[in-house]
């Protein structure tokens, strides 16, 4: 609470220990700006003395269809979420239902089972019903990521909602629906962007069922087009990490805007339900 | 849950809200005719009914799915034609008793308990340092999620080219203080200590911003009254702050462990859980069976998968239990 002359000592303390949490990030940038003939220096150069654009030009030349992929997914696997999991919080938390209990407890549990394991069950029964290598498989299997954590996280902040603001929707005569719509929504604006980001990040972030769910498909995400850099390519290390930097964007872009819904999201995750 | 607490009770919430008639807008035809509760109780269903279909769909559906591939001899010719005979517990013996399994467990266990060591240690640490109020607080602290909300991809090759033997900015720094190269991912000794800085690293971030929360929950007034006491800000931290702090740091923990468990990107994309199995883990060695051969074993890789949900389930059942118990205090 008092700042006083050695809150600056303590500030100096906390730039240096930012700074090397985050070197890796600036290693990439710097590395996504060296020339090639410099990549295998020895020193390295800290800075990127005569930087090059070529990373970023290839970037532009070869990886545009994986990010919009991406895009497309993040945003398919946003709406899905959203779709399947607002109501279902709005009931658990509101109308109760028997056996709410259950499910409050079978969501958690779904949390816990590796992805590598639901890859594989997916394999099988999108290969059978020939959804293997498409976008729509990939929204599908990337849903199951925030779907669970979705439903609790937006459970436990309606329970939060006032019982008497919904009580005053049905003395006006508003329906189950309409109070849904006009009144829990507007009031769990903030949980429903919490949720949004994270169905988003890890969507766009998502490796492993986009490397067995749509590793021959026409429509690739970015991930993936990371991945085949690395393996096809691993001498133009600055294309390799300029890809990384714009991979990065959507990540770097939603701390700023949306920090605190970020914090709040983890603490949530983690401590309430 | 904690807001669960707050909340008015349930029941009565409920039996208010029964009194107030159906509504006649409802949609639904018979709704209107029939009682309240009742209509009130479809209601409750059809907003979750989504969601059951979802989990049917989507979660019971796969891992039953994965279940069969595990009790059968699958091949891809049998994919396709779907006459994998069954095979009982076969794929799992054969698992148990492959030369990888050994080693892949155990460095599971290495991987998961020096990452979680060292997330914890140093989110701890961080937490308290930023609990003291200065300039750039806030700003900083936002700033150390940015590893934690990297596409794991991004995180991992960029560590990749870090420890690169050759050009890596690790080794260059070494060699400033006069230490000789390490090969980090070729070489069987390090690989694994390789991909678990890089797990080390990502994993901060949460242990931060979960154990800063937790500190902050700790009313102001007890440390003051330690304080008044006579003790070291050591002795506070160590009998007043971490005994405090004990119920979020089990969670912070278990839900690490869960998580560290699942881990797979890192490790395929820094080292393919090489050389020679020396960063394997259960969860690359399942992935590996099944897709990373040209050959693919689905039946083992299932089996490996299920070994590992049964691990994660054990853990998870602990998580929820120390959960249940700390919403009910």
């Amino acid at each position: 609470m008092r700042t006083t002359g050695r809150g600056w000592w303590r500030t100096g303390l906390g730039v240096v220990f930012t700074a090397l949490m985050l070197f890796p990030v600036y290693w990439m940038i710097n590395v996504s700006f060296t020339r090639d003939q410099d990549m295998r220096k020895t020193p390295p150069y800290w800075f990127p003395v005569d930087g090059t654009l070529e990373g970023y030009r290839a970037v532009l030349e070869q990886q545009l269809p994986y990010l919009g992929v991406s895009l497309v997914v993040g945003l398919g696997t946003v709406a899905l979420t959203l779709v399947i999991a607002v109501p279902a919080a709005y009931s658990l938390a509101k109308l109760r239902p028997r056996g709410g209990g259950v499910l409050g407890f079978l969501l958690l549990i779904a949390q816990m089972i590796p992805g590598v394991i639901m890859a594989m069950g997916f394999y099988a029964i999108f290969l059978a019903t020939g959804v293997l290598n498409t976008v729509p498989g990939l929204i599908v299997a990337d849903s199951t990521l925030a779907v669970p954590f979705a439903v609790l996280i937006l459970a436990a902040f309606m329970s939060g909602i006032p019982e008497e603001l919904l009580q005053a929707a049905r003395v006006d005569g508003a329906g189950v629906l309409r109070t849904f719509w006009s009144v829990v929504l507007p009031v769990s604006r903030n949980s429903v962007i919490t949720v949004s980001l994270f169905a988003f990040l890890w969507a766009w972030s998502d490796f492993v069922f986009a490397s067995t769910l749509d590793q021959g498909g026409g429509h690739q995400p970015i991930t993936l087009g990371i991945y085949h850099y690395i393996g096809n390519n691993n001498q133009q290390w600055n294309a390799i990490m300029a890809t990384a930097v714009v991979a990065s964007i959507p990540a770097t872009v939603l701390l700023v805007i949306a920090q605190r819904y970020v914090a709040a999201g983890v603490t949530a995750g983690a401590v309430k339900d | 849950m904690k807001h669960a607490t707050q909340t008015p009770p349930p029941r009565a919430g409920e039996s208010r809200r029964v009194r107030v008639p159906a509504p006649r807008s409802q949609g639904a035809g018979s709704a209107h005719r029939a009682p309240a509760r009742r209509s009130g109780r479809w209601a409750a269903w059809a907003f979750l009914a989504p969601m059951v279909v979802y989990l049917l769909a989507f979660y019971v559906y796969p891992l039953y799915r994965n279940v069969d591939l595990s009790l059968r001899d699958y091949t891809v010719r049998s994919f396709v034609q779907g006459d994998a005979p069954f095979t009982g517990l076969a794929n799992y013996a054969k698992v148990v008793r492959d030369a990888t399994f050994g080693p892949a467990l155990w460095h599971t266990v290495v991987f998961t308990v020096v990452s979680l060591a060292f997330q914890f240690t140093i989110g701890l640490a961080l937490a308290v340092f930023f609990t003291r109020s200065f300039r750039l607080s806030a700003t900083l602290r936002a700033l150390f999620l940015v590893p934690w909300l990297l596409p794991l991809i991004v995180s991992s090759s960029t560590w990749s080219w870090m420890l690169n033997s050759e050009s890596g900015v690790v080794n260059a720094v070494l060699a400033a203080v006069g230490i000789d190269p390490v090969n980090w991912l070729t070489s069987p000794d390090w690989s694994l200590w390789s991909v678990t800085i890089a797990n080390i690293w990502i994993g901060i971030p949460f242990n931060l911003v979960v154990l800063y929360s937790g500190l902050q929950a700790i009313p102001s007034h007890i440390h003051e009254a330690a304080e008044l006491d006579g003790a070291t800000g050591w002795q506070r931290f160590w009998r007043v702050t971490f005994p405090l702090l004990r119920p979020v740091s089990a969670i912070t923990l278990l839900l690490g462990l869960v998580y560290t468990l699942k881990v797979f990107d890192i490790i395929w994309i820094m080292t393919k859980g090489g050389p020679s199995d020396a960063s394997t883990t259960l969860a690359t060695w399942s992935y590996r069976l099944g897709f990373g051969n040209l050959l693919p074993s689905f039946g083992p890789g299932a089996a490996v998968g299920n070994l590992l949900i049964v691990i994660a389930l054990v853990f998870g059942l602990v998580y929820i239990r120390a959960q249940r118990r700390q919403g009910a205090a």
